[in-house]
């Protein structure tokens, strides 16, 4: 037993490391650790800027042009970004679309879609969830039909992420309507401008466009879009969100978030002493760094069974509650640092262009927007309560 | 970085888990429990001649320390089986002390009689009012006669009645809570003036508090230099608070397990009650807290000896705050979800809990370590 990284594990932070200090500039690190808004563009130039290096696909073999790096490394990339304030890599190319192609997809598939994955050229979406489709996503609706060389696709997703940005969208549809549910689901590939796609926008609390509704009335989507067999798609959709799981710790954004909260109760005071010297406060502060410790270490014990084994296993569930309940305390104990300066809510301050008088510290302003914002991840990528029931059935066997 | 053991660990961790699982059933051990001692000898001499009394102990003294993962691995099996014997207690600490303080005659006199198992050496350094606070000392030790003369109490002295040689912390300078003019002497446990009142504590192991009345020693009664045991002390509890993290593990698997295996079986409206959602995300808490425990206790068995003090204090009191959570949080659960049962002595979840309650409490509770992690990252 070692919790060093090796020489050469070190050796790649370093490396790594480096890489953010030359080439991620102040401005462009400035969204992210100070919790504004990161404009879109610039996620995409931050995944051509990879790709120019060589690392579009830290997640990725090599065969498919990716780095071909193991569990423990993706992990330092991932942290080093993250503390670094890099734009956080799109997920539904890199981690949810791309490695169904490449398990699943037929060579044509993965020659026309991989690539662009990697470059940027294609922004992605995730058309799972529905409206009557939440938790149980079995019971998914939306429907294909064949029609000779091409399916018609009728129905409505719900929740899509960042469709509004997105060139191509991976569909769970139903392909069989009378079969028992998970039996007559398939995984269809279907481009965001084909005619008879709509996309609604979905304000969320915290006041911001994020999620989407996607309507599809008698879209014509080729055959050749259909990822693996027909009526399979359950199996692909299990696989995928074992792969959406890796990494949904999300430690380094966390120690990142942990160190911006100890800057602002640093910096606030509390009967004219820093907030962080009072023994309530310390202590409560203390509690999630403890936490965040312990998941720490948790994670690395997933990632290097992962690394023997090679694919995520249950204990992502566990990653997933304890890494979203740490996300959640931190913006918590930030918006109840600033006292009554986290109340005024002010949409435009959170646009790292904004030039407005500011209204209290400037830490203050995106801190109820974050806090209302982050209610979404005990809820997304299977809630904390479906996380509960995987570790009851397939870790306690109950 | 992995969490492997060497072949060595293994075959160790399955050595012990097997003869605690043979000769340490529920039934033997509350056998020893009842008897008048408290312990078992018999237990003691096949602790020694595993090696396991000789963790702590340097090779020169017929010993294998530095030993972490060595340590870990036995300490998650005998809390697995709720042993009771004065393991933390007299191999843990008494050997870390004696190792750290000790002149090579004092060393060279106790050690090997320690991992043999013929001698028994106890701390003494808990005080009435001093909480978990090792440098809050009231007992004296004043030079007189042929060496020093030693007055006060020792409160809540673990494994006390069971000891040869008790170590107690004295002060011979400065105020009550001076970190300096603290010593440690080796005081015979049948010494005149030395009286126990021994009591079981909550969990079934025994104690006492030791009241010294001008307890007469020699001169070679003192462990190290005069005034300056402190350090050695917190190294001491420092090594404790880890050998109690990878006990605690044990102990919470143990009654995760008996959860778990309780749920199956019993049944109510027709089914088992494990079947019940609410009982199953109880369980998953369980079972975070367990995992999150255990990340820990690997943790404080790498850094449970580390050079670098503040980090060191900082990582153990962290770790301490995590497992003493899961031990509240998963004996409380694992007596819920037993109902009835849960609240008898008759199946291992109650011992189990009581087990948790001890460690939780013992060596700095969650609130002390809670603020020892806040202080030491100032």
């Amino acid at each position: 037993m070692d919790l060093n990284f090796t020489p050469g594990e070190q050796a790649f932070r370093e490396e790594v490391r480096a890489f953010l200090e030359r080439h991620l500039t102040p401005p462009m690190r400035r969204a992210v650790l100070e919790g504004l808004h990161v404009p879109p563009e610039e996620t995409v130039a931050w995944q051509r800027l990879l790709h120019a290096h060589g690392w579009g696909g830290p997640n990725w073999p090599t065969e498919f042009g990716g780095t071909g790096w193991d569990p423990v490394r993706q992990y330092l990339f991932e942290e080093a970004c993250a503390a670094a304030g890099a734009p956080r890599l799109l997920p539904f190319g890199l981690k949810m679309v791309g490695p169904v192609i490449m398990r699943f997809g037929s060579d044509a598939q993965q020659r026309r879609f991989l690539p662009r994955i990697l470059s940027g050229e294609d922004w992605w979406c995730q058309g799972y969830s529905e409206p009557e489709a939440g938790s149980d996503l079995a019971s998914l609706r939306t429907r294909a039909d064949r029609r000779g060389d091409h399916y018609l696709v009728n129905g409505q997703k719900a929740w899509i992420t960042l469709a509004q940005h997105a060139d191509w969208i991976f569909c769970l549809v139903r392909t069989d309507q009378a079969s028992k549910p998970q039996a007559g689901i398939s995984f269809l590939l279907i481009d965001m401008k084909s005619p008879g796609v709509t996309v609604r926008p979905i304000i969320m609390l915290d006041g911001g466009h994020e999620v989407n509704e996607v309507w599809f009335e008698d879209v014509a989507v080729p055959a050749e879009n259909l990822v693996g067999e027909e009526n399979k798609g359950w199996t692909q959709a299990k696989f995928l969100l074992g792969h959406e799981r890796a990494n949904i710790a999300g430690i380094g954004s966390s120690k990142r978030e942990l160190e911006r909260l100890k800057r602002i109760a640093a910096a606030e005071l509390k009967h004219g002493r820093p907030l962080a010297e009072d023994p309530f406060f310390a202590a409560r502060l203390a509690q999630v760094e403890i936490d965040l410790m312990a998941l720490e270490i948790t994670n690395l014990r997933v990632l290097s069974a992962e690394a023997e084994r090679r694919t995520p296993g249950p204990e992502a569930s566990l990653l997933k509650i304890k890494g979203t309940e740490i996300q959640q305390a931190l913006t918590e104990l930030m918006m109840q640092a600033v006292g009554p300066y986290a109340l005024p809510f002010r949409v435009e301050a959170l646009d790292g262009a904004f030039a407005g008088e500011p209204v209290g510290p400037a830490h203050a302003a995106p801190l109820a927007a974050t806090y209302c914002n982050m209610r979404k991840a005990s809820i997304y990528g299977g809630s904390n309560e479906i996380q509960k029931n995987i570790i009851a059935q397939l870790i306690l066997g109950l | 970085m992995h969490f492997n053991l060497t072949e060595e660990q293994r075959a160790l961790a399955e050595t012990v888990q097997r003869f605690l699982a043979q000769q340490y059933g529920f039934e033997a051990r509350r056998t020893i429990l009842r008897s008048a001692e408290g312990w078992s000898r018999e237990t003691w001499g096949k602790l020694a001649e595993l090696g396991l009394l000789a963790l702590q102990i340097p090779p020169e003294h017929g010993g294998m320390a530095p030993a972490a993962i060595e340590t870990m691995v036995t300490l998650d099996a005998m809390g697995r089986a709720l042993l009771v014997e004065p393991y933390l207690s007299s191999a843990i600490l008494g050997s870390a002390l004696v190792g750290a303080l000790g002149s090579p005659a004092q060393r060279e006199a106790l050690l090997p009689a320690m991992a043999e198992g013929r001698r028994v050496v106890v701390p003494a350094a808990g005080e009435a009012g001093a909480r978990y606070d090792l440098s809050r000392v009231a007992t004296t030790a004043r030079r007189g006669g042929a060496g020093w003369v030693l007055a006060g109490r020792k409160a809540v002295v673990l494994h006390a009645p069971a000891a040869d040689l008790l170590l107690v912390s004295a002060r011979t300078a400065g105020a009550v809570d001076d970190a300096a003019g603290i010593s440690l002497f080796a005081v015979p446990a049948r010494s005149p003036g030395v009286r126990l009142v021994p009591y079981p504590l909550i969990d079934g192991q025994r104690a006492a508090d030791v009241i010294l009345a001008d307890v007469a020693l020699g001169a070679d009664a003192l462990l190290g230099a005069e005034g300056s045991a402190l350090p050695a002390l917190e190294a001491a509890w420092d090594l404790g608070v880890a050998a109690l993290c990878a006990e605690a593990v044990g102990v919470l698997q143990a009654t995760l397990d008996a959860t778990t295996e309780y749920t199956r079986t019993r049944k109510q409206f027709g089914v088992p009650i494990a079947r019940f959602q609410v009982l199953q995300h109880r369980m998953a808490d369980m079972l975070m807290h367990l995992e999150q425990a255990r990340s820990m206790s690997y943790l404080a068995a790498m850094v449970a000896t580390a050079d670098d003090l503040k980090d060191r204090r900082r990582k153990l009191s962290a770790a301490k705050v995590v497992v003493g959570q899961a031990c509240r949080f998963v004996g409380q659960q694992a007596v819920q979800l037993h109902g009835g049962m849960g609240v008898t002595e008759e199946l291992p979840v109650s011992h189990c809990f009581k087990r948790l309650l001890a460690i939780e409490a013992s060596l700095g509770d969650t609130e002390h370590h809670l603020e020892r992690f806040i202080m030491e990252g100032r």
